[in-house]
Formats: C-alpha cells, sequence, structure tokens
C-alpha cells in the first residue's frame, strides 16, 4: 500500500531550464507571458515558402562546442541548453552527484524527420546518389537522440531516452520522471520535453493539407485559441526540463522547490487518428484529479492544450465544462496563444509558463481573442489581461495529441 | 593542384569538421589524431568531403593514407592533378 505522504513517494520540481520562441528562461517566459508578448514570426522554409513560426533564439555554444553541435540536431542542442540551465537553476553540484543515478526523459512529438529531410535534399543535389547520404544520419535519426545527446554532453550515465506521446509529449516527460523516482530507478530526474519541429518542411505540408496550417498577416495574431477567427495551427519549437527529485532528497539540500506533482491522467481515446474526443480528455481529467485526491473546485488555473484549430479548441471546451463547469474559482488560460504549438515541448513548457503564479498569484491570459467564439466561452477564461486572484494551490495542464493521446498533469504549491 | 593547394584544401575541409580546432600549429609528420580530437566518424567526414568537393573516391583499403598531413598531400595530390580548390 503506497503511503501518499511519504517523502520518498513526494515528486517536487527543484529547477527549470528552457527555451521558447518570447524567453530562455523562466523570469523572460513569465515577464512576456504577462506582458502579452508573442514569439511567432514569418520564416521562409523548403517547399513552402513564407510560413509562420515559433522560433527560439537561445545561445547554441553556452553549452556546447561547434564540432558537437555540427554532428548533433537541433533537438540535441535544445535538450542541452534545457538540461544545463535547469541544473544550473536547481543548484544541484553536478560534479559530485552519482552521474549513474541521473535518468533523462525528453518528451518529443517526432524525430528525424528534419535529419531525414536534408538528408534527401542533400543526395538530391547529387542525382540521389546513396554514397553522400551522410554518415551521421542514423545516430541523429534514433528516437533517443534529444535525450543521449545531453547523456553525452553532460557525461550522465544513467538511464535515457524519448517518450513519443504526440503534442501530450511534454506531460509525459514528466510524467515518466515522476514514475521513475518513485520507482527508485534513479535519484535525479531531467524531464519534459524537446521539439525541432520547425526545421522541418513536412509537418508544415502536412498540416496544409489537412486544412489545418494557421495564416494571419500578422505572425503575432496568427495563434488565436478560441477566437472566433482562428484558422489552425502555428508550429513552433522549444524546450523544457525540470530537475524532478524526491521530496526527501529536496529537503536533505535545501532545494528551492517550484511546486510538487501531485496527479496526472493519462489515456487514450481509441477513436480517430486525428479528432480529439471530449470523452477520453473529460476521463483523463478525472483520472488527475482522483490521482490527486482532488475535486474540480479545488483546482485554481486549468492550462488548456488548445491549438487553435477551429474543432479541437471546441472539443476541449467541452470537456472542460463537463468536469469544471460551474466551478467559480477554476481559472482557465492558454499558453499556445503566445508562442504557437511547441510540440513536444508543449506541455512541459505550458506548465512552466503557469509555475510562477504559486508566488506572485496572477493567472496569464489567453491573448488574440479579439472575438471570442461562443462554443469556447468557457466560464472563467481570462482573456487578454492577466488576473490576479487571492491565491493559486493548484495548477493543472493538459496537452492532448494525435493518435487520440489524452495527458493532464497536477502540479501543487509546495507547502511541507 | 600543388601540395601547398593540396595541404590548403585538407585544411578547408578539416576546419568544416572540427570547427572548435585551431590548425595554424598543425604539424605535418604527425598524426592528425594525436594533435586534434577526430574520431573515425570525423574521418568519415574528410572522406565524404573529398568525394563531394572535388569527386574523389578513398577506397578503405586507402584509409590509412590519410594518418598525417604529409600521407594526405602525398596520397591527394596525384588524384587532384587536374583540380581546382574548392571554394
Amino acid at each position: 500500500m503506497v503511503d501518499q505522504k511519504n517523502p520518498d513517494w513526494r515528486i517536487v520540481i527543484t529547477g527549470v531550464g528552457l527555451t521558447s520562441p518570447n524567453g530562455n528562461n523562466l523570469v523572460e517566459f513569465r515577464e512576456n507571458l504577462l506582458q502579452g508578448k508573442s514569439g511567432i514570426e514569418k520564416i521562409n522554409i523548403r517547399y513552402m515558402g513564407d510560413v509562420l513560426a515559433g522560433v527560439c533564439n537561445f545561445d547554441e555554444f553556452k553549452y556546447q562546442k561547434k564540432k558537437e553541435r555540427r554532428r548533433g540536431t537541433r533537438a540535441g542542442s535544445v535538450g542541452i541548453y534545457c538540461a544545463h540551465e535547469a541544473i544550473a537553476d536547481s543548484g544541484i553540484d553536478l560534479e559530485s552527484t552519482d552521474k549513474s543515478r541521473i535518468g533523462i526523459y525528453c518528451g518529443v512529438t517526432e524525430h528525424g524527420n528534419v535529419e531525414t529531410e536534408n538528408e534527401v535534399f542533400n543526395i538530391s543535389q547529387y542525382d540521389y546518389d546513396v554514397k553522400y547520404w551522410s554518415h551521421h544520419h542514423n545516430p541523429r535519426t534514433v528516437a533517443n537522440n534529444p535525450a543521449g545527446e545531453i547523456s553525452l554532453n553532460l557525461k550522465i550515465t544513467g538511464p535515457h531516452y524519448s517518450i513519443g506521446a504526440a503534442c501530450a509529449a511534454g506531460n509525459l516527460g514528466v510524467i515518466q520522471g515522476c514514475q521513475m523516482l518513485r520507482l527508485k530507478e534513479v535519484d535525479m530526474a531531467l524531464a519534459g520535453g524537446i521539439s525541432e519541429s520547425i526545421h522541418t518542411f513536412g509537418i508544415f505540408a502536412s498540416f496544409k493539407s489537412q486544412g489545418a496550417l494557421a495564416w494571419h498577416e500578422d505572425p503575432e495574431k496568427a495563434s488565436r485559441p478560441f477566437d472566433l477567427g482562428r484558422n489552425g495551427i502555428v508550429c513552433s519549437e522549444g524546450g523544457c526540463l525540470y530537475t524532478l527529485e524526491r521530496l526527501s532528497d529536496a529537503q536533505k539540500r535545501g532545494a528551492k522547490i517550484y511546486g510538487e506533482i501531485v496527479g496526472y491522467g493519462v489515456n487514450s481515446d481509441a477513436v480517430d487518428f486525428v479528432l480529439p474526443q471530449p470523452k477520453g480528455q473529460t476521463d483523463c481529467l478525472k483520472m488527475a484529479l482522483e490521482k490527486a485526491g482532488l475535486e474540480a473546485e479545488d483546482i485554481d488555473i486549468v492550462n488548456t492544450h488548445a491549438t487553435s484549430t477551429p474543432q479541437g479548441d471546441i472539443q476541449e471546451c467541452v470537456a472542460i465544462r463537463n468536469v469544471f463547469g460551474g466551478k467559480k474559482n477554476v481559472w482557465v488560460n492558454n499558453t499556445k496563444s503566445y508562442i504557437g504549438h511547441a510540440m513536444g515541448a508543449a506541455g512541459a513548457l505550458e506548465l512552466a509558463g503557469n509555475l510562477p503564479a504559486f508566488d506572485d498569484k496572477i493567472v496569464h491570459p489567453t491573448i488574440n481573442i479579439d472575438e471570442l467564439d461562443p462554443e469556447c466561452a468557457l466560464d472563467n477564461l481570462v482573456v487578454n489581461q492577466p488576473k490576479p486572484v487571492d491565491q493559486v494551490n493548484y495548477i493543472l495542464n493538459n496537452s492532448f495529441g494525435m493518435l487520440g493521446i489524452n495527458s493532464a498533469l497536477i502540479v501543487k504549491r509546495f507547502e511541507i | 593542384m600543388t601540395r601547398d593547394d593540396v595541404r590548403n584544401a585538407v585544411i578547408g575541409i578539416l576546419t568544416d569538421i572540427a570547427p572548435d580546432e585551431d590548425f595554424d600549429g598543425l604539424k605535418d609528420e604527425e598524426k592528425l589524431r594525436d594533435q586534434f580530437d577526430l574520431d573515425s566518424m570525423d574521418f568519415l567526414d574528410i572522406v565524404m568531403e573529398l568525394r563531394k568537393r572535388y569527386n574523389i573516391e578513398v577506397p578503405e583499403s586507402d584509409y590509412e593514407n590519410l594518418v598525417t598531413m604529409t600521407s594526405c598531400i602525398d596520397y591527394l595530390q596525384p588524384l587532384l592533378k587536374n583540380q581546382q580548390m574548392a571554394s
């Protein structure tokens, strides 16, 4: 029988490292969320021409040598940056830590598309002669590449792998880290999500073929979940990794604690390749609440997944109403309205953007709503302007993905 | 190409493959791997760049010729005799 109050069972967040289209650390990211600052711009990509995307501008060489970057991938580079930043933020002295007891759990939506497209383009310059195909291709495209590059860079000899869960992967990375700590497989987890997806044209092309790629004359207005004029997804890159520890270990070293992971839900719709289902999402939210021992009204902030697609946003609102409808003090917001859809990093980044609310007691809004879609008019949707509140104790973070994967993560303001 | 041209061509490739290294002090008679952080994947990169830039095929049995700068120049100069350095 699990003792939920046992400090070995309780898992806490002790460090955050991130890069997003509008910030390369939590302070900058949070400030821009409160100021309503988007990070979307126009870029020009192979075969597609001009598209809108969230691009990160972290310093790739802050923690990587040029040769390392040349050999590896953008996702690896994002991961290495986030890992270093998280460890520095946590105050952990890595060199006096047993690195065989650190696990690296990276959620990714996809991996390998960028490198494969680049190689096919490369050999197209040589009449498709495969002797020009890079010997670096396989280590670049194995699914564990981002986590593996972190392991190589930091000389971490504990387990490392990717968790593939479409756009729920960021939450799933955190959940995996939490579970491995509870099992005592590791003593510290670097967990979260990573995306390099804007560097593939295929994802843009597929969303466009699906009628799901956003366009707006003003790039910063293109990602507009819940707005009547929304017309699709803005793809973004990014990364967010947390240092997770058992509470007992965090307290032993006097760690700063951002929050405690108190519940999560993961399930599958089992209905459609791409269309989300309110029933599966509803069940997932209830699962998370039950695991946390909470009622719906205990939640202070629900951060939605909503990607700005005409249909997907509506389906999520049905699920949210099913669980939180009528609960007066449950505030709802969205981060994709600022940074677009950061794919594998989305869940982890979107949670990070809300964590400072435990201290500053402000709910950041969802921006870019000029005319709220009546079908998305949730009771306590925080629209365009931040909302100060009395207290934030619980944040629930939704992330849903293709093939009907659903996840919800609940983090509690830490108190002993 | 002259021997100097070949040397510069190889330095050009090495500079792209190992951008953190300073090749100014490269000693031609000593093994490249003893002077710089170059592994077997890097040597495959050298072979690939020779192929891409100069259309030269280096069979695996000839890899030992790429061990020092001097051996590179000895091996490559006949193969590059009608070529210009890649820009």
